[in-house]
């Protein structure tokens, strides 16, 4: 068989594509992964959540509905609640012992979580960027100095530095400060920059011997200068997928240690911004594992399902941003 | 004419775990205003570090200037503070490198990169800049250059780039422009392009000029004067009539003896230089090409021969008379 070529019309030849920069590449890349659109959806959703709180929970997530304590979701099974009682239509996910809205609770609870996510991540970044940056550009002693130090902190237990640094401060003002909140992003923040600090040397170290660096250097650009304008844009995006994977841990952690009691301390002001924490709700909720299983189930797949979403935006942000390493694994 | 740049004694040294690499070992020159000066040798000879010492951009440590002026316009650049070398680079002197594909930051547009030298020391802002830019590319030759003044260094060619390098190393008029082996990594027609465009601009705008490159074909074609430097000494300059009519050092004689000739007879085979250039680390005494010269007397293991005239503004760094033909 013969194929002939025909010219459809109004085809035209592009010659030459628009300029696109790496981000606008990227981007690209990222719409098509449908894993991290999902993820950057939920992640919005949950951010909407947290703001308009008070617009969209059915109740005050402080009021107590005496009688109605334990409460099961109304579309839940028998064998669920224990006590036999029956659902209320007006509390989707049940209510808690002293009859507060689950669901109401819930959608408070993100408020804590969100900001856990972005405060002491600026936070870190800033500290791994600029530790990072100077040990790698300095070299030498400064390196050395910098490095033993930052080993040090990445060699002390995570988990045992939130508590300690928890009870022993937190009946300073420092401690009561925001709920404890202050605390709270203290401790995540002095404990995660670490990694990026150790990533964004490494960079700087192959980085600075490049050629134009030294070609920058020839015209006249200070070390700052070389530094934030020419060493930094070509480490952003590992210091990028790095942040994603590191925001659902601080989540975690904010739970773990809220479950521990350490967390934040709930307002009991309903004109408060955090009145709760899911953190503080697994603690409430595991109590009552057999009894109640929703106390203990909505709070947990709220964590979970931000934290899932926050894994796919970096597994995606990942893939977009070295499109070479997808290739080889 | 008055001299732009005096070089007087320079040594820089680079301190490493095996010992003092005397990369640059008393090295003096002068050049004048608007004058092209061309400095020739082979890799690792320190035709990179001489120009890099007189810009200071020897990285510290390891490496170190020792000794030495370098007076650029009265002032030595040796002394004055990093914030007035700053001032200085960039603006008075500025380089052209070696590889265009390595020396663009690959993130930055390249409206950004040559913007940033006329932000630092003219004050522009960032519009007024722009405009110069593309003016600048213009220059250089970018065709549609308002359009390409956005793209990233990656949607340019080998050549455009350079250009691009060239149009950043001019956006501030300077005095001194320093080619460090601008055209290596060019194929020839590019080449050729290149140094017709920085002959042009060095016409122009009336800049003094330093090549550097380890090909006499460009040399030849472009500088007024050329210096050929072995292990960190200069050991010939010479006008370049004199050095090509002339050649009076063995090491330049061998050089010119290792470039195909249009007319040399054919089948004639090229004569290389044998051998490799010294380990600069704990030089013997005597003149550092005697391993490999032809001509080697008892004196030359003995003691290096300092730079002495041999013709009006024909200087070698030689025991032996030779008088090289041609061929």
């Amino acid at each position: 068989m013969t194929a002939i070529a025909v010219p459809r019309p109004n085809d035209q030849i592009i010659l030459r594509k628009p300029a696109t920069s790496l981000w606008a590449d990227a981007w690209q890349r990222l719409r098509r992964n449908k894993a991290a659109m999902a993820g950057l959806v939920v992640v919005l959703l949950f951010v909407f959540v947290a703001f308009s709180a008070p617009l969209i929970a059915p109740h005050d997530p402080l009021q107590i509905n005496d009688g109605k304590g334990y409460l099961p979701p109304p579309w839940a099974p028998a064998w669920m609640s224990s006590t036999g009682r029956v659902g209320d239509a007006r509390f989707l996910l049940g209510t808690d012992s002293i009859g507060r809205d689950v669901l109401s609770r819930v959608l408070y609870g993100a408020r804590v979580s969100i900001v856990v996510a972005f405060v002491p991540t600026a936070i870190i970044l800033l500290i791994g960027v600029i530790i990072g940056l100077a040990a790698g550009y300095a070299g030498g002693r400064w390196d050395n100095f910098l490095m033993r130090a930052t080993d040090v902190v990445y060699g002390f237990p995570d988990l045992l530095f939130f508590i300690v640094v928890m009870i022993a401060l937190r009946d300073t003002p420092i401690g009561n400060f925001a709920n404890g909140l202050l605390l709270l992003f203290g401790a995540l923040a002095v404990v995660n920059w670490v990694g990026i600090a150790r990533v964004v040397r490494g960079q700087t170290l192959s980085l600075k011997e490049k050629e134009f660096i030294e070609a920058a250097r020839t015209i006249g650009a200070s070390d700052i200068q070389i530094m934030f304008r020419h060493i930094l844009p070509n480490c952003l995006a590992p210091i990028i997928v790095l942040t994603a994977f590191r925001i659902p841990g601080m989540i975690i952690t904010e739970a773990i240690l809220g479950y521990l009691g350490l967390g934040l301390r709930p307002g009991t002001n309903p004109s408060e911004f955090f009145v709760t924490s899911w953190g503080s709700m697994l603690l409430a909720g595991q109590s009552a594992l057999n009894a109640q299983p929703w106390l203990l189930l909505a709070p947990a797949i709220a964590v979970a399902l931000v934290v899932m979403a926050f894994t796919f935006i970096g597994d995606g942000l990942r893939d977009a941003l070295d499109p070479l390493m997808k290739k080889a694994g | 004419m008055a001299a732009l740049l005096q070089v007087k004694n320079l040594k820089t040294q680079f301190f490493t775990q095996d010992g003092v690499v005397k990369a640059v070992d008393g090295v003096s020159f002068d050049l004048g205003e608007g004058d092209t000066l061309g400095i020739v040798g082979e890799s690792g000879c320190g035709k990179s570090v001489t120009v890099l010492s007189v810009m200071r951009l020897i990285p510290q440590p390891p490496g170190k200037i020792v000794d030495g002026e370098v007076l650029f316009d009265g002032e030595d650049l040796l002394k004055v503070s990093d914030e007035q070398i700053r001032r200085v680079r960039g603006n008075k002197i500025a380089m052209v490198f070696q590889d265009p594909m390595t020396s663009l930051n690959p993130v930055l547009t390249i409206n950004q990169q040559i913007s940033e030298a006329l932000e630092l020391h003219l004050g522009m802002n960032k519009e007024a800049a722009r405009k110069r830019t593309i003016e600048l590319l213009e220059t250089v030759g970018i065709p549609e250059a308002a359009k390409r003044v956005d793209d990233y260094p990656h949607q340019f060619s080998g050549g455009m780039r350079q250009r691009a390098m060239i149009a950043m190393a001019l956006s501030c008029n300077p005095q001194l422009l320093i080619a460090d082996e601008p055209t290596t990594a060019l194929d020839v027609t590019i080449q050729a392009q290149i140094i017709e465009l920085v002959k042009r601009l060095q016409k122009e705008l009336g800049m003094a000029v330093i090549w550097i490159t380890h090909d006499l074909g460009v040399v030849a074609g472009l500088c007024q004067r050329v210096i050929v430097m072995y292990a960190g000494h200069i050991i010939e300059q010479a006008k370049i009539k004199e050095l090509y009519g002339h050649p009076s050092h063995p090491y330049t004689l061998g050089l010119l003896g290792s470039i195909p000739r249009l007319d040399a007879a054919r089948k004639s085979k090229l004569t290389p230089i044998e051998g490799l250039p010294p380990d600069l680390i704990d030089a013997p005494p005597g003149c550092p090409f005697v391993p490999r010269c032809a001509y080697t007397q008892d004196i030359c293991v003995q003691e290096r021969p300092e730079l002495r005239t041999v013709a009006p503004e024909h200087q070698i760094a030689c025991w032996v008379d030779v008088k090289g033909g041609k061929g």
